[in-house]
């Protein structure tokens, strides 16, 4: 294989990898819009999405579509409750109070899932076929085509949602100024409930698919997903849909170029790096918009 | 000589006594060697907890990379003390330099940063140190450092706490101190007040990482085997919690959070299933209950009896602090 | 320049303080030696399990954990040892070195043990084993294969064991495996470089299949809990070898070899013990794990591992894993210690040193007294459309 077939080959390798990236990140960046509150559990709630995913899957023995939506459907439920039993409560408090609570949910989430499903990982059966194309000597998975196209698609119906629908203009009501939104008669509370709805709907979809492709779950498998996604969607500009796609790509053709060029050891070295290169030279990420803070 | 030394001197008696209590009780085996163990780590993680809090809760600046800084300060400890025969005092201030140093170095850029992004990009250094470690085969990469001569006591991490504890209070009540703290309440304001923000900024920074590279030092020593393991983001969310537990801006805060937060892994480590979900919960409720933390900015010696008791001992009546 | 009165009053206070303290110690450091007595309490024999039950490695020392625990229920359910039932008390080594010590340091303090099994992984056990040779606590480590483990400076040492072969065994193993069966001239290693048990195999692999004119042509690395490894593949790929070494455990072998022949990777892959989990084969695929070899510590249909698997499989409702048949085996080699006269940790120890021809779950195995390795027979398996077959035994030596 010459030097450019590689690059091309590492290149799709990326972007399909950085595709998880940026279905996980498109969540995260939701919520963070909205209560600029970084959401440790958002990873978790990733992995609790893959379980009842597969559980419906194996005990259901459900294809795979209804799984799906099951899965986004119950987590959806699982986010909106987290947020009214564990963040609401804080809206007031001192953000990093907030912070130390979503660690706290976190934890929470991962060890009470090890405690009833135990630490050893779970496989999913193969619900999906998994073809692989060969276009030219490149190739691409077949599965992993679906889950860059769910993102973009996901994206796109998220941008038409916040930019265009009444609930839209809510939340960037909600996300500008939660309090002065709520004079100008938007349930600030119930707008908040809906986002965590959404993202946390996002995270259970990316978590099935995520568990399909690599044919694994665990309960500790939100970890490193989790705060990739977050450095994807910092590295894009957090809040800013499109920029936690674009943040997620970035990254993992990064991370795919590192290992494939350099040193796989040093990939998420590299990755981080790169990260706080672009906050240096460009503090609120790429898309952000700069903005000067008043006294 | 004025109040606030004397208060400085009561306070080092207290300590003094409280270590010849506990030194007592671990000698003459009344604390068996697991809480000995446990009282060492409590002690190593207030030095984290106070030096992060340094940086966290005095200067404000949001910093998630602690766990790196701690781990230069171990690795370049063992180094000192396993391959040049040093002793643990000078693998101490070589770890704390180096750690230093590099706090210095991350810090003059990345201090540019602000609020989330600066959390970001911290836990992403700590990462990075971490994984650096990794593959240096010199001292044992991802197997870990084996062989480490066990130095560190009962008397060695107390004396560094006490030393780190007073240097800190000291600190935060010096014009730098004020400085840090002017930053933290508006960076702005400060600036315009003719605050060189970025200085006192990167002077926190730099302190807390030292002093986390102390506390490396002294938890590498006590382990026989330190691995890249110890020092990820998730150490430096512990170290976090501690800080926020106890209350941002509180050196007592800081005692109290590394105390309740070592204590509570210790005393659950018979329920090993059950152990994690416990303190999630009680992590959850406590930020219900108090979020501003056990003490908040508030100092054990400004409590009402204490402070009376203090303010009389030291021959002062107003409160100097 | 500051010597007030008050203040010499207050140095000389702190002198007094510290020469008390230093009394106390002084009384304390002969009344310690004296009361630091162990006794197994009443009709119960308290043995420590000290496994990684949370943190990234929990998968591992859960298992590991479950097969201790099947072991000592049998024994209890016959009866006991010598009329005495033996009691696990679990404690969390959280899969990190300084939790491991603390752990261990609770079982030997708190909780009285007269010996320790676990924990998992090699890093955990080698910082345990000061504090258990200090209170002469033996100790056995199942799955912990790094030669360091019960050797330092060329010594062995006297308390830590391990139930199971030593890296060099198993990469000489599969490096022969690779030179002589499969007719290897090129080799690539791919390791996980946050693992000390896949570095230490990969080097010894390489030292021994270049000695049998082999050569490793490119050494790669990935890190324990990666989802994705087409980029480093992509990578391989292109050094065409005859093999691929990936000595690592099996979720992520599982993923690594689905994805390498997703992109096209005919090569042969081989692994070590860290491979044998049923899992492996739902992870990559029946097709995908063709053309793969490995060595463990048993083959599910040897005869006389049946016992074993079916009690495993009654008790827990799943396949043990090579993680649980060690648990198993370590677990029966310390009853057997126990058995023969073991009370507390010295006599435990000796016992352990002399286990000669012991059936345990995995075969039958005598302690090498020299360098506290048992001495047990490699296998070597491939996969063949899902199944698994023996390819060759190797006998244990001497």
């Amino acid at each position: 294989m010459d030097f450019v077939h590689q690059l091309v080959q590492q290149l799709i390798n990326g972007v399909s990898l950085g595709s998880i990236y940026a279905l996980i990140a498109l969540g995260y960046t939701m919520i963070y819009g909205i209560i600029k509150l970084i959401n440790f559990a958002h990873g978790d709630v990733y992995m609790v999405g893959a379980y009842i995913g597969f559980a419906a899957v194996t005990i259901g023995n459900l294809p795979i579509l209804p799984a799906l939506l099951i899965s986004m459907a119950l987590t959806a439920c699982l986010g909106m409750l987290v947020e009214r039993i564990a963040y609401k409560p804080l809206r007031h408090a001192p953000r990093i109070s907030l912070l130390i609570t979503a660690i706290g949910v976190s934890f929470f989430l991962e060890y009470t899932s090890m405690y009833f499903v135990t630490p050893t990982p779970r496989t999913f059966p193969e619900v999906m076929p998994n073809i692989s194309f060969n276009l030219g000597g490149f190739i691409i998975n077949g599965q992993q085509l679906l889950i860059l196209s769910i993102t973009i698609i996901l994206m796109a119906v998220l941008t038409y949602i916040v930019q265009k629908t009444k609930l839209g203009k809510a939340m960037r009501a909600a996300s500008f100024d939660t309090e002065t939104a709520q004079l100008m008669g938007v349930d600030s509370d119930k707008v908040i409930s809906m986002t965590f709805c959404i993202g946390s709907a996002l995270a259970a979809a990316a978590g099935v698919l995520v568990g399909v492709y690599y044919n694994t779950i665990d309960p500790l498998m939100g970890i490193m997903p989790g705060l990739k996604a977050f450095v994807a969607a910092v590295l894009g500009g957090i809040g800013i849909l499109p920029g936690a796609v674009v943040g997620g790509i970035v990254l993992g053709v990064v991370e795919a170029l590192v290992a494939g060029f350099l040193s796989s050891t040093f990939r998420d070295a590299a990755a981080f790096a790169i990260l706080i290169l672009v906050l240096l030279i460009k503090p609120s990420g790429l898309f952000g918009k700069n903005t000067n803070e008043k006294v | 000589m004025n109040s606030a030394r004397k208060r400085d001197l009561v306070m080092l008696i207290f300590g003094l006594v409280l270590y010849g209590v506990l030194q007592m009780m671990i000698s003459t085996k009344i604390i068996g060697s697991f809480w000995e163990l446990n009282i060492i780590l409590i002690c190593v993680n207030i030095i984290l907890s106070a030096s992060l809090n340094l940086i966290n809760g005095y200067t404000g600046q949001f910093s998630l990379g602690h766990a790196g800084f701690m781990a230069v300060g171990a690795y370049v400890g063992v180094v000192a003390t396993v391959k040049f025969g040093l002793p643990l005092i000078a693998a101490l201030i070589l770890g704390a330099i180096a750690a230093g140093s590099l706090g210095f170095l991350i810090g003059l850029p990345t201090l540019r940063l602000r609020g989330d992004y600066l959390a970001i990009a911290t836990l992403g250094l700590g990462e990075i140190i971490r994984i650096v470690i990794m593959n240096i085969d010199y001292v044992g990469g991802a197997a870990g450092f084996k062989g480490i001569p066990h130095l560190t006591n009962f008397t060695w991490v107390f004396f560094a706490m006490l030393l780190t504890l007073f240097f800190i209070k000291n600190f935060v009540n010096s014009s730098h101190g004020r400085a840090c703290i002017a930053i933290r309440e508006n960076e702005i304001a400060a600036e315009a007040m003719g605050v060189n923000t970025t200085k006192y900024k990167v002077m926190a920074f730099t302190l807390g990482a030292a002093f986390a590279g102390v506390a490396g030092g002294l938890f590498a020593h006590q382990f026989y085997l330190i691995s890249p393991t110890s020092f990820t983001f998730l150490s430096s969310f512990n170290y976090l919690i501690m800080v926020v537990m106890g209350g941002m801006g509180s050196i007592t805060g800081s005692i109290a959070g590394a105390f309740v937060v070592t204590f509570i892994s210790a005393a659950l480590a018979s329920f090993p299933e059950a152990r994690m979900i416990i303190y999630a919960l009680a992590l959850i409720l406590m930020m219900f209950y108090r979020p501003q933390g056990l003490f908040g900015y508030m100092e054990i010696t400004n409590v009402g009896p204490i402070k009376k008791f203090l303010d009389k001992i030291s021959g002062t009546k107003e409160a100097v602090t | 320049m500051f010597f007030s009165k008050k203040k010499f009053k207050l140095a000389s206070m702190i002198a007094c303080g510290i020469l008390a303290s230093a009394l106390f110690t002084g009384c304390g450091g002969e009344q310690g030696s004296s009361g630091g007595e162990k006794k197994a309490a009443g009709d119960e024999i308290v043995i420590g399990s000290n496994f990684e039950l949370t943190g990234n490695v929990a998968q591992y020392g859960a298992n590991a954990n479950n097969g201790l625990k099947l072991a000592i229920k049998e024994i209890n359910d016959a009866g006991g040892v010598n009329g005495k039932k033996i009691k696990i008390v679990e404690a969390d080594a959280k899969s990190e070195a300084a939790e491991a010590v603390n752990a261990a340091t609770k079982l030997i303090s708190d909780e009285k043990v007269v010996a320790i099994i676990g924990p998992a992984v090699t890093a955990n056990v080698i910082a345990e084993s000061q504090v258990a040779t200090d209170n002469m606590v033996p100790v056995i480590g199942p799955a912990a294969t790094n030669p360091d483990v019960t050797v330092e400076n060329g010594q062995v040492k006297p308390y830590i064991f391990r139930a199971c072969f030593i890296d060099p065994q198993q990469s000489e193993v599969m490096a022969q495996f690779a030179a002589k069966d499969l007719n290897a001239k090129t080799a690539v290693l791919y390791l996980d470089s946050s693992s000390d048990y896949s570095k230490s195999l990969g080097k010894i692999f390489k030292e021994k299949f270049e000695a049998d004119g082999g050569k490793v042509v490119m050494e790669e690395a990935f890190l324990a809990k990666d989802q994705d490894f087409k980029a480093a593949l992509t990578k391989i790929q292109t050094a065409n070898a005859d093999v691929i070494f990936v000595p690592a455990y099996y979720e992520e072998v599982g993923k690594i070899v689905k994805q390498a022949r997703e992109l096209g990777i005919t090569a042969a892959i081989l692994g070590t013990d860290g491979w044998d989990d049923s899992k492996v084969i739902d992870i990559a695929g029946k097709d995908a794990l063709n053309n793969t070899y490995f060595c463990t510590h048993y083959f599910e249909g040897d005869a006389e591992v049946q016992n074993f698997i079916n009690a495993y499989k009654g008790e827990y409702k799943t396949d043990p894993n090579v993680f649980a048949a060690l648990g198993y085996d370590a677990g029966k080699m310390l009853v057997n210690a126990i058995e023969r006269g073991g009370e507390d940790g010295q006599k435990i120890r000796d016992n352990i040193e002399t286990i000669k021809d012991l059936q345990v779950g995995t075969g039958k195995i005598t302690m090498d007294a020299a360098t506290h390795n048992p001495i047990k027979g490699i296998v070597v398996i491939e996969t063949k459309d899902g199944v698994r077959s023996l390819r060759t035994k190797i006998a244990p030596e001497g």
